[in-house]
């Protein structure tokens, strides 16, 4: 914990941007550089910031789950998603894709797709988050 | 219940078939669960259900009120399945692992007494010994599957001459036989079997002389059509077997346990059935097979015997126990009965046995001598023995201190006097054995008919006169086998080589070869691990590129400077100056920082070659490292205090030929033709099948969608086991006792090992 008025104050604007940030870099993960990776560790990376102006305690009480819990319901989601193909009678892990009003006459339109590749990838995002969060929070209090 | 199963197959298997029952265990090996029923496996497994059976009743009230006993009872069943998947299998692969859960589950029902240490230790010595045998077992049969081209014991058995001609034939025979002897406690390796005593009495009964010890036997009687008659497989079991069983005889007179007077005469017995099927005639295997049931019938009651004495009088010590036979007649009776057939009286089976013995070794056409001469010599013994075990505790005046015995329950004294009187049913009514067991299992291990015709008394022959010698001999004996035991015990005490203490030695010895290379090996300081990774892929790499002969490759260096442009050279300043105050500076934070400057030049290469991904995570990898090991940094000593500067000039070298051997291999790959298949292929595919156009997170996130779900998953175990390791220390956990201390200051390096791993 660092006890510096610039940098409290910047901190609070930072991890928000941050945060935001890496759920845009989630999102568009799919067509541009970006994926759930990239997005969990800038995302863990705001919260570090966090920590590093503010203290782990109070990281902990912003992010109001244990970090490894997050780690651990990641894994879970992206289990759901792999598992998710074998509902439909397809090989585990195979990408299940819905377009939401897609119009079919226009060759191409993919309206909003929503699959469960993107639910993949979010679980992907939130073990990185997690996972380097937990480490992050440890170190800190050990020191 | 198995044992009515298996005794269905008596009549086929009487009849000269074979069973074979099989199931597909793993196809992709070739290793099946056939179960192979014949004349051998079929005696073995009666034998074990049998026995077992009994073995089972017995111990509901030996050991009934023991808190343990569920667990005991599991260990005994879990046993019995090992047993006969034991003589059952037909695949050896299949075989081996039986034999494991036998050497195994005798591990934990000799140290069923967990908390005596002399159960524990004879438990070890047991399962090291035989385990070690076990592991020969198995390279044996891997070169002996090798060799044949098959793993099935039937197919093997019709193999032999192509085998003993076969250049592996030297090291299958003798791994084998590392098996073999040291699982029927053979010599040198027979000193675990008398210790293995301290299990319970029905575990010694069971397994340590009516089954598990006869595993040995039954691979030896299995193998004999495929290895056998040669010279080197004649003379080791002949040799072996032949001295174990004068060895173990006089041992076992010196005793003065009686359960140990029965181990050894035990060890005696297995002595002998080596010896027999070692010299290999048909008598002699005839000899070996009736001998091999005879003792399991006699040998499983005299234990049972002797653990109802222990359990009624407390003790098992010769010179206590005088005149129970009044006390507990029943018991007398089942002990009687099963001693007499030991001593070979007629009219018991025992008696048919020991005739069969000396027939087979008169009329041997090697080694007669050698054979009739030990095997006249382990009777004599043998009567004595049986002299001991039974005569005395039972008969003579009753001590004042026995007077309150009583008899046990029927549930004890019914397992021993039914095999008592099987010894004698079996004796009178010799055909029953002949015709069901015997003769079929000299047959399936002989390879050809044989006739075989037991009977008690035909003629006055020189085996008949032989064993009227033996009975005079051991009468003769028995009367004076106090003097005898003291001058034994005064000429094995004489004796400086010693297997028990030198047993412990090579523990000890081992146990110090591990501590010393542990030491060595384990330093504890991350240095000496790096240091030796690094070096060993220096090697790894130096000698692989020089024996591809990769070197030779031509650099047109001109214009791969004229290539490079402004930025370039940017890069490449960036990097070298990071690396030059990485390696330079005296402080940690320095160094880390300025290896952070490294990073980040690569990221900008990344970048450059347009791999945006790639450079998006090297950067924030790179940040979050050095934003860690400042944290962790806090904790560590300043660099400057370091004294052993030594090994600076020896790092720098191993540093730069690493980044030499590196920077060879990469240009060698860039001179060799990349194969595009793959990236054409994702170019291709990624948009029409997975809707995405950045192919590396589609790949991530689709194509290889289980590789980053395993990934994942490390990371997360990963964070779980630094954040252990972190709340470990936390409150001063530190070992003091260990070889190499483990300090707060380890907890931050293994924590950035953890995270570089998943730097990837």
């Amino acid at each position: 914990m660092v006890n510096s008025i610039i940098l409290n104050a910047a901190t609070r604007l930072l991890t928000a941007l941050l945060l935001l940030f890496s759920v845009f870099m989630l999102l568009r993960g799919h067509n541009e550089p970006g994926g759930g990776f990239i997005g969990g560790l800038i995302g863990s990376t705001g919260f570090i910031l966090y920590a590093i102006a503010q203290g782990a305690q109070a990281t902990r009480d912003a992010l109001k789950f244990e970090p490894q819990n997050i780690a651990m319901v990641g894994l879970g989601v992206a289990l759901v998603a792999g598992v998710f193909a074998a509902v439909f009678g397809e090989a585990f892990f195979t990408g299940q894709w819905w377009f939401a009003g897609a119009d079919p006459s226009i060759p191409g339109d993919k309206g909003l797709p929503i699959s469960s590749v993107l639910v993949f990838d979010i679980g992907v995002y939130l073990v990185v988050f997690g996972a380097i969060l937990t480490l992050v929070l440890a170190l800190e209090e050990e020191v | 219940m198995l044992f009515g199963w298996f005794a269905q197959f008596l009549g086929p298997v009487a009849a000269g078939e074979t069973a074979l029952i099989g199931l597909d265990w793993v196809p992709s090996l070739d290793i099946r669960l056939d179960i192979l029923i014949d004349g051998l496996s079929l005696t073995f497994a009666l034998l074990i259900t049998g026995i077992g059976a009994l073995v089972t009743l017995y111990s509901t009230r030996y050991l009934g009120n023991h808190p343990e006993y569920p667990r005991f009872v599991l260990y005994l069943m879990v046993f019995m399945f090992g047993m006969l998947g034991l003589v059952l299998a037909d695949n050896l692969i299949a075989l081996f692992v039986f034999w494991e859960v036998t050497t195994i589950s005798s591990y934990l029902l000799i140290g069923f007494n967990s908390d005596s240490a002399k159960s524990r230790r004879s438990a070890l010595q047991a399962l090291l010994v035989t385990g070690t045998g076990g592991l020969a077992l198995l390279a044996g049969m891997i070169l002996l599957g090798q060799a044949a081209g098959t793993y099935s014991l039937v197919e093997v058995r019709g193999m032999g001459d192509a085998i003993r001609d076969h250049a592996f034939y030297t090291p299958i025979l003798v791994l084998f036989l590392a098996g073999a002897f040291t699982k029927s406690a053979q010599f040198p390796f027979h000193f675990w079997l008398p210790n293995a005593m301290a299990a319970p009495t029905p575990v010694s009964a069971y397994l340590h002389s009516a089954t598990m010890v006869k595993g040995g036997i039954y691979l030896m009687a299995r193998m004999t059509p495929t290895l056998g008659e040669t010279e080197p497989w004649f003379w080791a079991l002949v040799l072996a077997g032949g001295f174990t069983t004068v060895f173990a005889s006089l041992l076992a007179i010196r005793q003065t346990d009686i359960k140990q007077i029965l181990a050894y005469t035990t060890l005696m017995a297995l002595g002998a059935l080596t010896l027999f099927i070692g010299a290999g005639s048909s008598d002699a295997i005839k000899a070996a097979m009736l001998f091999l049931v005879v003792h399991s019938l006699y040998k499983a009651a005299l234990f049972l015997m002797i653990g109802v004495v222990d359990t009624q009088t407390g003790t098992r010590e010769v010179s206590k126990l005088r005149g129970l036979a009044r006390k507990m007649p029943v018991t007398f009776l089942a002990g009687a009965l099963a001693a007499i057939s030991m001593a070979g009286i007629p009219p018991f089976i025992g008696f048919i046995g020991k005739e069969f013995l000396y027939k087979a070794g008169l009329h041997a056409d090697t080694a007669s001598l050698w054979i009739t001469g030990t095997i006249f010599a382990a009777s004599v013994l043998m009567f004595v023995a049986g002299g001991i075990a039974v005569a005395r505790p039972f008969l003579g005046r009753l001590p004042d201190a026995l007077k309150n015995t009583t008899e046990g329950p029927w549930t004890l004294w019914f397992g021993p006097f039914l095999l008592g009187a099987l010894s004698l049913w079996f004796g009178i009514f010799a055909d029953i054995p002949e015709v069901w067991l015997v003769g079929p299992a000299t047959q399936a291990v002989y390879g050809a008919p044989v006739s075989v015709d037991l009977y008690l008394f035909r003629e006055v022959n020189d085996a008949f006169i032989l064993s009227l010698v033996t009975f005079a001999a051991g009468f003769a004996l028995y009367l004076v086998h106090g003097r005898l035991r003291s001058a034994l015990a005064a000429i094995i005490s004489a004796n400086p080589i010693r297997f028990d203490p030198g047993w412990d030695a090579t523990l000890d010895g081992l146990k110090a070869l591990a501590t010393w290379q542990t030491r060595h090996l384990q330093s504890g300081i991350l240095q000496r691990y790096i240091f030796t990774i690094f070096a060993t892929f220096a090697i790894a790499i130096g000698v692989t590129l020089w024996a591809q002969d990769v070197f030779v490759f031509r650099i047109d260096w001109q214009a791969e400077l004229d290539g490079l442009l402004f930025k370039h050279w940017a890069v490449l300043l960036f990097i070298t100056a990071g690396a030059l105050l990485t390696a330079l500076t005296g402080s940690r934070m320095t160094a880390v920082a300025a290896l952070g400057v490294v990073g980040i030049g690569v990221a900008l290469i990344f970048i450059l070659f347009s791999a945006p991904d790639v450079a998006i995570t090297q950067l924030l990898v790179e940040t979050l490292v050095v934003v860690l090991v400042a944290v962790a940094m806090l904790k560590l000593p300043h660099l400057g205090v370091r004294t052993d500067e030594a090994h600076r000039p020896l790092h720098a070298a191993l540093s730069i030929t690493v980044g030499a051997l590196t920077t060879i291999v990469l240009v060698a790959v860039l001179h060799t033709d990349m194969d595009l298949a793959l990236t054409e292929y994702f170019n291709a595919t990624a948009w029409p099948e997975a809707y995405g156009r950045n192919i590396v997170n589609v790949i991530l996130v689709d194509f290889r969608a289980l590789d980053t779900f395993g990934e994942i998953a490390v990371i997360v175990m990963a964070a779980l086991a630094a954040y252990a390791l972190l709340r470990g220390t936390r409150y001063g956990v530190i070992r003091e006792d260990l070889d190499h201390p483990v300090g707060v200051g380890d907890t931050p390096r293994q924590t950035i090992g953890a995270r570089q791993e998943k730097g990837r």
